[in-house]
């Protein structure tokens, strides 16, 4: 067992910058959220709702997608929760990282999210872990939701928001999520496969279904992958 | 009523996985297939999500100024702009192509 280098320590001042540089710049995009649950046809309060209770945007944007393409209120739930499910596995790694007691985990636990993982895994140890975490927390939690609702209530006052291009602000979020999550081949694979699972399905199934269907790229993908692997294992054993 | 429904079991599901994730013990779920499916998930339901929003009108697919929108959005991410911006490029060139009559 070897001792681990003792990381550098980071002054509280810069982790403070780094994390309200993300909890600023994605806090504000809570204003496009208003607006397209809004526009998908949802009331201000419950679009206020969402981003209160549910608090992880991809879901948030999913949810009120299927909602506005006319989706049974249960497949858009269940869309919208399989895309939190991650936030179960960011929850593992910063559990190790910020350790923290017992009493505290329910009320952070609603601010594991992509930002506040992606700002504390960066942190070099764990009083800077704890600090990003809870300044990307905080920062985010209260400008996405004061955005929301400038964002519902600006929507009436917008009007058509198509003609403001602000249909396309949900499909973004979407890839600017994905963007960094395709390195390798598989990844890839699974990307291309539920693009084409979605598309083709989408005329011949309820809304909200297709999307569904297409998580199953990524168990298809892996089989087929264990298979090759499997195959390559015993060519070689002969 | 149905969308405050919608909005309940959402709110409970998300809240819920990501409390799991800070209760369970380390290693619960640590096997590496529950690992890479996890990791795989989102790729395929984010894919999904995007290839929808820009593609299509209700059940109907189609190509209009969303297609520019997200192309410049793809342009900003291997830029490496900020996430603010990829946005804002998205909405802006959606916004022009369609003021232009596309």
């Amino acid at each position: 067992m070897r001792a681990e280098p003792e990381p550098e320590p980071k002054p509280d001042s810069a982790v403070v910058r780094d994390a309200l540089g993300v909890g600023v710049a994605v806090g504000l995009s809570g204003f496009a959220f208003g607006v397209t649950s809004a526009g998908a046809g949802l009331t201000v309060l419950q679009t206020c709702a969402l981003s209160l209770l549910v608090f992880t945007g991809a879901s948030q944007f999913a949810l009120v997608g299927a909602l506005a393409a006319g989706g049974n209120p249960l497949t858009a739930a269940a869309g919208a929760f399989f895309l939190g499910v991650r936030n179960a596995f960011y929850g593992l790694r910063l559990s190790q990282l910020l350790a923290l007691p017992r009493f505290v985990r329910p009320f952070a636990a609603h601010w594991v999210i992509d930002e506040t993982t992606a700002v504390t895994l960066a942190q070099p140890t764990r009083r800077s872990a704890r600090l990003g975490f809870t300044v990307t927390g905080l920062s985010l939690y209260v400008l996405w939701n004061l955005t929301t609702l400038l964002g519902g209530l600006g929507a009436e006052a917008i009007g058509d928001t198509d003609v403001w291009g602000l249909d396309a602000a949900s499909p973004a979020v979407f890839l600017a999520l994905l963007a960094p999550m395709l390195r390798t081949t598989m990844e890839r694979a699974v990307g291309g496969l539920a693009v084409v699972l979605a598309l083709g399905l989408l005329p011949v199934l309820p809304a909200g279904v297709p999307v569904l269907v297409a998580a199953l790229a990524a168990p298809a993908v892996l089989y087929v992958q264990g298979r090759r692997t499997r195959n390559t294992v015993t060519e070689e054993a002969r | 009523m149905s969308v405050w429904i919608a909005i309940g079991a959402t709110a409970v599901g998300c809240y819920l996985v990501k409390l799991l994730g800070l209760l369970v013990p380390a290693g619960a779920l640590e096997r590496p297939l529950v690992k890479r499916l996890a990791a795989l998930l989102p790729v395929a339901l984010l894919a999904a999500l995007t290839a929808q929003q820009t593609f299509s009108t209700g059940q109907e697919l189609m190509l209009d100024a969303r297609g520019a929108g997200l192309a410049a959005a793809a342009l900003a991410l291997v830029l490496r702009a900020p996430f603010l911006v990829v946005v804002g490029a998205a909405v802006i060139v959606t916004a022009g192509v369609r003021a232009i009559g596309g």
